[in-house]
């Protein structure tokens, strides 16, 4: 298959993996922010062509896990008014809220449509004019624009019966979070498709104010590899900087017409991460002029104050400072099937995916 | 206060939760030796001969879907499931549950479809029933099966998986996923230009053509939580390790590519046209030979080997020399976010 077969091959990622033995001998700790990253690195066995120097650490990327309990909570409140169609991507369905999940709550009688494309929402709200269609915002700079699309298409048509609920959030001030809040990382692997609509610009502070490499990297296990080498070439050479490894799809200026959309619709603001708790400008508000279709404006639920499950380290695990091997929940109470933490509950999790790779 | 539990999608999806309710509830309840045997058909003594019976029910949506619709599906499913347990299918019967206002126009297609595929197959359609229910208390239709076929004695044991030795190898009758994946494209609203078409077919004659040349260890299909799911419960049962090879599994490109985007695993989707089938080394390469000369095994393969490493479980390689355990499928799949 054209686009991945050519970067799964066998003879270039050793290579790549030989080479890298060859640059340093220094430590090296890299942080893979995305969730696909944490995946395509086990999927692919890439920890064991790593020489024994350098080691990567899983962080906060992935969008149903840190979603925060009270975000979830009020989606299921959201769930119960009457009237009420919430419209969600698959992977929320079943992360634990305070009491249940969408899932049982969608047996117990809400309705509850898992849908591929937010615009699909649009078709759901024309085709029930009766009901309130209500969309779970969830995703970084990825999945944004298309809900800005979405909410510029409703205004433009009129369609008044159309809401989201935001917990959309943005890459950098997370990481610069955890940089502050020293964990130990000498790099990170930047997720290519978040670059691919912001561009790379916005990684520069991370580089000139805290001397980290940055490269944005694509999917597959020779990106990866790559990837890697690059940024032991940056910090063996001491000259830390933002490059890109995902080239062809990347370009530096992103996607111009996507970033219009998302500051036209929304605005930076505090949000809430789980197991990170609140980190200021991370988080996209709805602005002022699309109040119409925020569903906080519009409906009002009274979520009890929430707690994060017994046991669950899920926050430690996001923030890089543990894995989930040192979970005592992990792989016992806490499973894909039933699932205490999110971070087991999206495929992108990186307890989903220790467990689904685990040996 | 106790939650009060409920039966969710997942319960229904072929994997893990599904058969932790058929064990909790069910067993429970009905427990016997024939049943808890939990094979694709109970194997039951009638005089001096032994016969298969099975049941099945089809609440596919949508109706028609690229490749058939669920009167094919209902016949391939019912035929499959007593071949693989090495019965010649025979008679069948076919329940239908409709919803008020349903086209009599679609009722007859599909019921056209039952009739060609049953005839293909060979077998009769001997019983059936009726049962029309108001709008909205069934979703269009439901077909209910079940299914009788002789089981000769030295085919006894096939659904036992107790001949099953460390390598031996496991082979499939062509590539995996195609159905889930023709379906699912058929139902949302992805509009992927590739063109995946289910690969629902009767598998007996092939099957027959097998059994009456090579000696077979085990056979099933993997319908519902799809091949990993299989390979999971031969695992547990054996008490086997089973290693596959990711670069020998057959996936056709739509498939793949579906799966790369939506973050599917092809070994969880569902298939409708295939056996995996364990043999001996010897007699699984002949085998290959004569599932790649049929024109339902022409993508045949061997796609792994039964190992005494890990018992209980399924270990695959890929390309680049990664290792993962493979589960049987938790819930439904999920799509990914981004």
């Amino acid at each position: 298959m054209k686009y991945v077969d050519e970067y799964r091959k066998k003879d270039l990622i050793i290579s790549l993996s030989e080479k890298l033995k060859t640059i340093s001998k220094k430590e090296i700790a890299l942080m893979e922010v995305c969730g696909g990253h944490t995946m395509a690195i086990h999927r692919f066995g890439l920890t064991s062509l790593l020489p024994s120097n350098i080691h990567l650490i899983s962080g906060p990327g992935c969008p149903v896990c840190v979603s925060s309990q009270h975000f979830i909570d009020m989606a299921m409140a959201y769930s119960r008014i009457s009237g009420v169609i919430i419209t969600t991507y698959g992977d929320l369905i079943r992360v634990p809220g305070s009491s249940t999940s969408l899932e049982k709550e969608r047996a117990s009688g809400s309705d509850i449509r898992i849908i591929y494309s937010v615009l699909e929402s649009l078709e759901i709200a024309k085709n029930n004019p009766e009901k309130n269609i209500i969309f779970l915002g969830i995703g970084f700079e990825t999945t944004a624009p298309a809900t800005a699309a979405a909410l510029v298409q409703a205004k433009k048509e009129k369609i008044n019966n159309f809401y989201v609920l935001s917990a959309h959030k943005v890459m950098p001030p997370v990481m610069k979070t955890l940089v502050e809040e020293g964990v130990k990382i000498d790099g990170f692997i930047a997720p290519g498709h978040v670059s691919a609509i912001t561009g790379t610009g916005i990684y520069d502070e991370l580089a000139s104010e805290y001397g980290l490499g940055v490269v944005v990297t694509g999917f597959e296990p020779a990106d990866l590899m790559q990837a890697v080498l690059m940024l032991a070439l940056q910090i063996e050479s001491g000259t830390q900087r933002v490059e890109v490894q995902y080239q062809r799809v990347v370009h530096k200026d992103g996607n111009t017409i996507a970033q219009r959309l998302i500051d036209e619709v929304f605005v930076h603001g505090n949000d809430i991460w789980r197991g990170l708790g609140a980190i200021p400008g991370s988080g996209l508000k709805i602005k002022e002029d699309f109040s119409s279709f925020d569903a906080e404006k519009h409906f009002f639920v009274d979520i009890p104050e929430s707690s994060e499950p017994k046991g669950c380290i899920c926050g430690q695990i996001l923030r890089g400072l543990k894995t989930p091997l040192d979970c005592r929940l992990f792989a016992k109470k806490c499973t894909p099937s039933d699932p205490v933490g999110a971070c087991m509950v999206s495929g992108e999790g990186t307890c989903a995916t220790y467990y689904k790779y685990r040996s | 206060m106790q939650e009060e539990r409920k039966i969710l999608l997942g319960h229904g999806s072929g994997g893990e939760l599904m058969h932790q309710l058929i064990k909790d509830v069910f067993i429970k309840h009905f427990g016997n030796e024939i049943l808890n045997e939990q094979t694709d058909s109970a194997v039951l003594q009638a005089g001096s001969s032994d016969i298969a019976f099975t049941t099945d029910s089809f609440v596919i949506d949508p109706l028609f879907f690229p490749g058939g619709n669920i009167g094919k599906l209902a016949v391939c499913g019912t035929v499959n499931d007593l071949a693989v347990s090495g019965a010649e299918p025979l008679y069948i019967s076919v329940s239908f549950i409709i919803e008020e206002g349903f086209p009599i126009a679609d009722l007859e297609k599909i019921t056209e479809s039952l009739a060609a595929e049953a005839k293909k197959a060979g077998v009769l359609i001997v019983t059936g029933d009726t049962k029309v229910v108001n709008k909205g208390k069934c979703d269009k239709m439901f077909i209910n099966t079940a299914g009788i076929g002789r089981l000769s004695s030295k085919n006894l044991f096939i659904s036992k998986a107790k001949n099953i030795n460390a390598g031996d190898v496991i082979i499939i009758n062509g590539t995996i996923g195609d159905h889930g994946m023709a379906v699912m494209n058929a139902r949302e609203s992805f509009n992927f230009k590739t063109r995946v078409e289910s690969d629902c077919a009767s598998l007996n004659h092939l099957i027959a053509e097998v059994l009456g040349k090579y000696p077979v260890k085990f056979m099933r299909d993997p319908t519902r939580g799809g091949v990993a799911t299989v390979l999971n419960e031969l695992a547990a049962k054996t008490g086997f390790g089973i290693e596959i090879s990711e670069p020998d599994l057959p996936v056709n490109n739509g498939v793949r590519a579906m799966c790369e985007l939506l973050g599917f695993d092809p070994l969880h989707i569902a298939n409708e046209g295939k056996v995996l089938i364990v043999a001996g080394t010897k007699e699984g390469f002949k085998i290959l030979e004569v599932l790649k000369n049929n024109e339902l095994g022409m993508k045949s393969a061997i796609i792994g080997r039964v190992v005494t490493d890990h018992p209980g479980k399924i270990v695959l390689r890929n390309e680049t020399g990664g290792r993962r355990i493979v589960d049987s499928l938790a819930g439904d799949q999920l799509p990914r976010i981004c």
